[in-house]
């Protein structure tokens, strides 16, 4: 049992919205980015005398770039109606974590700056002066925002806050307020390739040691191939798959398909990370650049298919955006867009999710399983939030929540959901997502978890669940850290692709 | 021609050019703003026809607000249908002769506005009685509240209590229509309501009541969920592109 220096919440047995208690998390505040990474990422490290200029300036931008932030502000009428839906506000009760306050935090600005109204009164309006103190409220609660998208399933304007906490870090970014956490994995995946840091040789040893320890324990020979030109797929996954626990185990499951489906594929050292902090910071061409490495490798090797491993805000940027940013997709005329398109095997979407993949060779009856090897397990499926609500798997809404389950279904005798308005669009976010996963906000990463804590908690309870199956590199790191606050134990958190690592039958 | 005519006349053909300019402005202005990257609320439609579906269900039924509070879904559908059905009521007022809806519509528009009072009462209880509205409720919310049923209350009034001259009404505002001045009739109850839905009028385009042009620019909602199968891309990130080579 972890040793907190803050009071865990209790488990009920439903999520009760608190009363507010307004400040309760106003100290919380994760490290600020030294020099060097501010420096690498183009952004200044402290505040220069024209820090309120260039705020004003940057949100100006952000307002002529994205539609979302220019509607989203002004189309807010505070009905309320997402005053209870987010994790961060139902686990710590301050009311800045409700999504609405959370985007008056830079609606009060940008009342004042851009409005008639907050020009001329805006003590009527709510409209307030940038100052340092608005700077320090920004930077301490667009960091307790996961960006999960749960607040703009239930807003009748489809106002998400994301999009309002990613311009925040933006424009704090550009006043030399950025998060040391993100901006240090985004030098990290830049330079090295990947975000935890691990240089290719180290990541061909960590593969080599990997096809021994299966073929250890199953007896055959399944190869984790690496850099390898012409190999029809290349997967990509998030760099924590390598070595982390639980995600190794549907690493070793992604390889364990591959070679059942006897396909050639491969890894790539140079695209050795499908995730890409540049969501959460908001910046277009962070996040491009970063999306390159993989348009650039595929080239390179020359595969005909991109698959992308558990990874949910990596998923969200593949299907999502990187059509957009890199060309990996369908229908774009340019020559950029073509190059890579002519290349590609077009009988297949791309990109393709690792459970689309799946899933389609269980429909063909290409995989086997003994389903009684993953009979100690009762599971449950936790929908990550960014596959969820910011992306799709297979031809029709909605299966991103049917296929990974039709998938454990597949390998596994028992399977539970949870209660059905804390799991599909509604999921309750980990707690950890967006930029949060760090121990300098470990605090918030425990409270915010409370609302998937106690849905959780009910089908252990109740129906003797005993697995969290997850398809998203950052739950499984969240979860395995938060569990343990709550009574559980960490071992009960693993991926979707460690029960099909358990099943499969291989030759 | 009395001083109150001129004025009244002024004060709508101000707030007419007001509120269409203004929201015309908006418009502009949301629409020549890009939005770079797909973002729906997924699970999203993956057509156009399921995109107008989707739209009008959060436009005529408020579906995600249904889905989020019945509580406030009830207090605003009354209010906005009952607002609705008020406003076509008036549609008489401008035409000669009626047409055959309108003339139909005129008994469900009269009791509509009790729909709207309940609503928009309804909607001022919750900015007292929960706590978490009432942490985020501005001045403003407040006073639009107030606004909207004073007009109500004043156009009731009209209504149900003391009637005001209905004929001489109608001349003033197919006058207006025709730039052909006709007296205003002197009722306080009608000069105050005028004169508020001039003021509603006039704030408008610079309030939180822009959130009715507004979500038919929501990206979240009114955009497709294809972005594998069409490459979906920003004047200004092409322009990028562009200059990277």
């Amino acid at each position: 049992m972890a040793v907190a220096e803050f009071e865990v919440p209790k488990l009920t047995e439903y999520t009760v919205v608190p009363k507010i208690n307004a400040g309760a998390m106003a100290g919380i505040k994760s490290f600020i980015a030294p020099q060097g990474p501010q420096e690498y990422l183009g952004y200044p490290w402290e505040l220069g005398a024209d820090w309120k200029e260039r705020a004003i300036d940057k949100m100006g931008d952000l307002l002529g770039k994205y539609r979302s932030l220019r509607v989203f502000m002004d189309a807010c009428v505070h009905c309320g109606a997402c005053t209870d839906k987010c994790h961060y506000f139902l686990g710590t009760a301050d009311p800045n974590n409700m999504p609405v306050a959370r985007q008056d935090l830079m609606r009060k600005v940008y009342r004042r700056y851009f409005t008639l109204p907050g020009k001329i009164a805006p003590w009527l309006v709510g409209a307030e002066d940038l100052t340092e103190d608005t700077l320090n409220q920004w930077y301490t609660y667009y960091h307790q925002c996961s960006e999960c998208r749960r607040c703009s399933v239930y807003c009748p304007y489809g106002i998400d806050t994301a999009e309002v906490t990613m311009a925040g870090r933006e424009i704090l970014n550009h006043v030399g307020m950025g998060q040391k956490y993100s901006n240090e994995i985004l030098v990290k995946v830049q330079k090295i390739g990947n975000n935890l840091g691990l240089p290719g040789p180290a990541l061909e040893d960590t593969l080599l040691g990997l096809e021994e320890d299966i073929e250890a324990d199953t007896g055959v020979p399944v190869k984790m191939p690496l850099d390898v030109e012409g190999a029809e797929i290349m997967l990509v996954t998030p760099s924590a798959d390598f070595f982390s626990e639980p995600h190794v185990e549907s690493l070793i499951g992604y390889a364990k398909v591959f070679h059942a489906a006897g396909v050639s594929w491969t890894l790539s050292s140079k695209a050795s990370e499908a995730g890409n902090f540049g969501l959460f910071n908001g910046n277009y061409e962070t996040m491009q650049k970063i999306a390159m490495r993989i348009r650039d490798a595929a080239l390179e090797l020359g595969c005909k298919r991109i698959i992308v491993g558990e990874c949910g805000h990596a998923w969200r940027v593949a299907y999502s955006f990187w059509n957009t940013l890199t060309g990996i997709g369908y229908g774009g005329e340019d020559p950029f867009s073509k190059k890579l398109q002519q290349q590609l095997d077009n009988r297949y979407p791309q990109p393709m999710h690792i459970c689309e993949y799946t899933w389609d060779l269980i429909q063909n009856g290409v995989l086997k399983f003994d389903k009684s090897l993953n009979d100690d397990r009762v599971i449950t499926f936790h929908d990550s939030c960014n596959v969820a609500r910011g992306s799709r798997m297979g031809n029709e809404p909605g299966g991103q929540f049917t296929i990974p389950r039709n998938i454990i279904q597949a390998v596994a005798n028992n399977f539970r959901d949870m209660p059905s308005d804390t799991i599909g669009e509604g999921t309750f976010c980990c707690g950890g997502g967006g930029g949060l996963l760090t121990d300098d906000l470990i605090e918030v990463r425990v409270k915010g978890a409370l609302p998937r804590m106690n849905a959780y908690n009910s089908v252990v309870q109740g129906e003797g669940v005993n697995f969290l199956a997850l398809i998203c590199a950052i739950c499984k790191a969240q979860f395995t850290k938060v569990l343990p606050y709550y009574g559980f134990d960490r071992g009960q958190v693993g991926g979707v692709h460690q029960l099909v690592s358990t099943a499969i039958k291989l030759d | 021609m009395t001083s109150l005519t001129v004025i009244f006349t002024g004060l709508l053909y101000f707030a007419t050019i007001v509120l269409i300019a203004g929201i015309a402005y908006r418009i502009y202005e949301y629409s020549r703003t890009p939005a770079p990257l797909v973002i729906p609320t997924t699970p999203a439609p993956t057509s156009t026809s399921g995109v107008v579906l989707r739209m009008a269900s959060e436009v005529v039924l408020f579906e995600s607000l249904f889905k989020s509070n019945k509580w406030i879904w009830v207090f605003g559908w009354l209010f906005h249908v009952g607002l609705a059905l008020v406003l076509l009521r008036h549609v008489r007022y401008f035409q000669e002769p009626v047409w055959f809806w309108v003339e139909f519509i005129q008994p469900f528009g009269k009791y509509a506005s009790f729909m709207m009072l309940a609503g928009l009462a309804g909607l001022w209880a919750r900015r007292f009685l929960v706590d978490r509205v009432r942490y985020i409720s501005t001045p403003s919310d407040h006073l639009m509240l107030a606004l909207l049923i004073a007009i109500g209350l004043s156009g009731a009034t009209m209504t149900f209590v003391s009637h005001t001259d209905i004929v001489a009404l109608k001349a003033f505002a197919l006058g207006l229509l025709t730039f052909d001045l006709h007296p205003i009739p002197e009722d306080p109850a009608l000069l105050i309501h005028l004169g508020l839905v001039a003021v509603l009028m006039i704030i408008f385009p610079v309030s939180k009541l822009l959130h009715a042009p507004g979500i038919f620019f929501s990206p979240t909602r009114n955009q497709k969920d294809d972005p594998r199968m069409t490459r979906h891309i920003a004047p200004w990130a092409a322009a990028m592109e562009r200059d990277k080579g």
